[in-house]
């Protein structure tokens, strides 16, 4: 019985990637461990490894195939004695996996339950609790914001925070990098792909695990003055540095009368990536958004991550930088040029609308926009609003629609008590009590702790049926 | 206690009655040196012994003046003074450079006071006033000065350790030849952080100086028992950070053991650890009473190991400095004192507005 050889997925969040390169060439025996193919993501370089025995019969994918699904069959292996044409002219599909041998098939396989309008999510992929869309929701248009007569380019996230680090770095020496795996490893998560090979070993410092410590370390450099990017790995890792960040970092500048200033951003990645569990899970804009003496951000889109984080970089104030790992490779467009800014404090209408207000931030605006097309088919025009930070946070634009719509919808992915919503409600019946027609819902992350099994983590998630159902209660309909 | 240690190698001739003499590095390897040694203590000139005086009397007085005024409700919430350790931070001082940064935990009057901090300030800090180094914002445990190279005054335990050695970290980056001296007590000596700070201070070479002030008591808990290694000289050792236990009641032991460390770590050659044996006399803070050692041994420590008694008997015996001058000394302290004490009580709350600034600062116009 031949064997299909699927495209395996190498972190938690790939949904995609390049055949980079065939080391075996049709025909060829292969035996388990045999190294057989190169894969790239747009974080890394892996080996395929083959799990069986055989011969290798046909190659379904070719070399240098770009946005290939992963579980797309990429080849097919014959076992011992079987007759390899044969197997091959059966083809992939054998094993019940759909044939995906094109990359436009394959582009277009990966719809998901976290992000996307639900007219595409049909495959079978869709019991992933991950979704990767390869570019910018139409409704979603930054450029109001970008420069005039800039070039604009179509960059992931994760290279926009990257751009944004370098360009700082260049500008102010007092600029430095630490963290767990920035440097020689270029980047748990390849924010930092490049810094070291640019800056050298003293501004792109590779830290023990120690996050108690380097945080401290940071935060002692950033009083006399440096400007260092201290990075998590994940946000849930810095729950042991979290004294030094608030108690240090946020509370000296009061303490001090003024005198010692503690210019530093923490960064990193925060709240649920893919089926990684309640401990790498935690999404934390909530706590930090209490503490004065901080700033949070937690953009969405690459233009407004690059510009917010130079600003954050600016900023002489700490700031909590949190980004979400599941938006590190989505590609949006982004003005080229080094003086592009995004003023901290500033919320941004993401899409206009007239009838309800949703307001969200981060990855919870993939369930706000992806709510508005849905309701926009339904006739209800949804006015979205992209906080961007959180604490101080802009409730004025948020007032400002209301006024419009009066009635408004919070989405946010952490958890509901105390949350970032419960927030915006509360700033919302102070300053436009009057303005609501019905009472302000939110949507939020279940009140459990992550759980691991993919249904379960997909229930605990938010979703964008969730946020239309709320936006229709509001609206009567 | 109060063993007086040194490295092996001798430098001074023997001046004072010979104390049994340790050696404490970790470099020259665990206990090979346990063994008593002739004491090499350091002399001080008559002007350096003077200095000291003033400088430990400034900061008793000045302490006592503060537990008097916590008495009479004019500083409140906590208030720990540094009575009986003065020769620590005034030793390290002595072998300081201008541009060198201190840090400390709560217990740090006397750091500011060593540091060149006004006397009033301080002490309007402490009542709370507008006239004090954080506009009353900041209290007993939270005072800073950027123009004197003080960073806290910090009320976390064992906080300081890791900011110290960040100070350590911006002196390396910038590569200006300062060093961060980084005190903390034998109870913050357990924190995981002081190691997770170790570990990169020698990882990568910073010019920091902990200096572990080992006073007996985490506050109501004994060294013996809280620490499975009560000598904290050799805390660095897996590390490889050389380390002594140095009389901290001498400051002239401080002074040279000081010296040594500051410049190991200014040399490049990375942290140094002097375990600084020390003493406080009055209770952890103001409101505890102190029932967990015996009335003896304070009184012991008091008359057989007072830093301030030492050089003052040094300067009468073998400076001949007389009566009226030392008296010149302390009358000049104590007006400094209690001209403090007078400006902290009559200087003004801060202002109401005080309340919403400071938090954050404006970022510069791009």
């Amino acid at each position: 019985m031949p064997i299909d050889i699927l495209m395996p997925a190498l972190s938690p969040t790939m949904e995609q990637g390049k055949l980079a390169k065939w080391l075996k060439a049709e025909g060829a025996s292969v035996k388990a461990g045999d190294i057989i193919a190169e894969i790239e993501t747009d974080k890394a370089t892996m080996e395929v490894e083959a799990v069986d025995e055989g011969i290798l019969a046909k190659i379904l994918v070719a070399d240098g195939t770009e946005n290939v699904a992963v579980n797309t069959p990429i080849g097919i292996i014959a076992a011992e004695g079987e007759d390899a044409k044969a197997a091959a002219s059966g083809g992939a599909g054998q094993a019940g996996k759909p044939a995906a041998s094109s990359p436009q098939a394959a582009q277009s396989a990966p719809p998901a339950a976290v992000g996307e309008a639900p007219q595409v999510a049909a495959a079978p992929k869709a019991e992933s609790a991950v979704a990767n869309p390869p570019a910018t929701p139409k409704s979603y248009d930054a450029s109001a914001e970008f420069p005039a007569g800039a070039e604009i380019v179509s960059m992931t996230v994760r290279e926009a925070l990257r751009d944004a680090m370098a360009e700082e770095m260049r500008r102010d020496g007092d600029v430095f990098v630490m963290g767990e795996e920035v440097a020689e490893y270029q980047g748990a998560y390849k924010v930092t792909q490049g810094l070291l090979q640019e800056f050298g070993a003293k501004r792109v410092i590779d830290t023990p695990i120690t996050e108690h410590g380097f945080a401290g370390i940071g935060v002692g450099a950033a009083l006399t003055g440096l400007k260092p990017i201290v990075e998590f790995m994940t946000f849930n890792f810095a729950m042991q540095a979290i004294d030094q960040i608030i108690n240090s970092a946020a509370k000296t500048l009061y303490m001090s009368g003024g005198q010692m200033g503690c210019p530093i951003v923490f960064r990193g990645p925060n709240g649920a990536a893919a089926r990684v569990g309640a401990q790498h899970s935690h999404d934390y804009a909530a706590w930090y958004s209490n503490v004065p003496g901080l700033k949070v951000v937690m953009p969405y889109s690459a233009s407004d991550a690059k510009g917010l984080l130079k600003s954050a970089i600016r900023d002489p104030n700490p700031i909590i930088f949190l980004e979400n790992e599941i938006l590190y490779g989505r590609s949006f467009d982004v003005p080229k040029g080094d003086d592009f800014l995004i003023p901290i404090g500033k919320a941004k209408v993401a899409r206009p609308g007239t009838d309800v207000t949703i307001v969200s931030f981060g990855i919870g605006m993939t369930y706000a926009l992806g709510a508005a097309e849905a309701l926009a088919k339904e006739g209800i025009e949804a006015e979205v609003i992209d906080l961007r930070t959180i604490r101080p946070m802009d409730i004025e634009t948020v007032v400002a629609s209301i006024r419009k719509t009066n009635r408004c919808v919070a989405v946010e992915e952490g958890f509901p008590q105390s949350g970032v919503t419960a927030e915006i409600g509360m700033k919302i019946m102070e300053a436009a009590f009057d303005y609501l027609d019905a009472p302000v819902a939110r949507v939020t992350g279940k009140d459990v702790p992550m759980p691991y099994a993919a249904n379960l983590e997909k229930l605990a998630l938010p979703n964008i049926g969730e946020v239309v159902a709320a936006a229709k209660a509001v609206c009567y309909r | 206690m109060a063993v007086a240690a040194r490295k092996t190698k001798a430098a001074a001739p023997v001046k004072s009655a010979a104390k049994p003499a340790k050696a404490r590095t970790a470099k020259a390897g665990a206990d090979k040196a346990s063994t008593a040694a002739p004491s090499n203590m350091a002399v001080f000139t008559k002007e350096e012994d003077l200095h000291a005086y003033r400088e430990m009397l400034l900061i008793r007085r000045f302490e006592e003046k503060a537990g008097q005024m916590y008495g009479m409700g004019l500083i409140g919430g906590f208030c720990h003074l540094y009575i009986g350790q003065e020769a620590v931070v005034v030793g390290m001082q002595m072998a300081s450079k201008e541009g060198d940064q201190v840090i400390t935990g709560y217990r740090d009057h006397g750091h500011m006071l060593a540091c060149g901090m006004e006397s009033r300030g301080v002490m309007a800090e402490l009542t709370g006033r507008r006239g004090g180094y954080s506009r009353g914002k900041g209290g007993s445990m939270h005072m800073f000065s950027r123009e004197k190279n003080f960073y806290g005054g910090h009320g976390i335990v064992g906080a300081q350790v890791s900011l110290g050695t960040g100070l350590g970290f911006a002196n390396w980056y910038r590569e200006d030849g300062r060093v961060s001296l980084a005190y903390f007590g034998d109870g913050a000596a357990n924190q995981g952080q002081v190691y997770e700070s170790f570990n990169m201070a020698q990882l990568w070479k910073l010019p920091v100086v902990f200096i572990i002030e080992n006073n007996r008591y985490a506050m109501g808990t004994s060294v013996n028992r809280a620490s499975a290694q009560t000598d904290f000289s050799r805390r660095g050792v897996s590390f490889g950070i050389p380390g002594e236990q140095v009389d901290g009641m001498d400051v002239r032991a401080v002074r040279d053991a000081a010296t040594r460390a500051i410049e190991h770590a200014r040399s490049g050659q990375g942290p140094y650890i002097l375990e600084m044996q020390t003493y406080r006399y009055r209770g952890h803070s103001m409101s505890d009473p102190a029932k967990y050692r015996s009335k003896d041994e304070v009184q012991r420590m008091r008359e057989e190991h007072d830093p301030i008694e030492q050089v003052r008997g040094r300067l009468t015996r073998e400076f001949k400095v007389g009566e009226d001058e030392l008296k010149a000394i302390d009358a000049k302290v104590r007006e400094i004192v209690n001209d403090a004490a007078e400006f902290a009580t009559h200087d003004p709350e801060p202002d109401a507005s005080e309340l919403f600034t400071d938090i954050l600062l404006e970022p510069a116009k791009a």
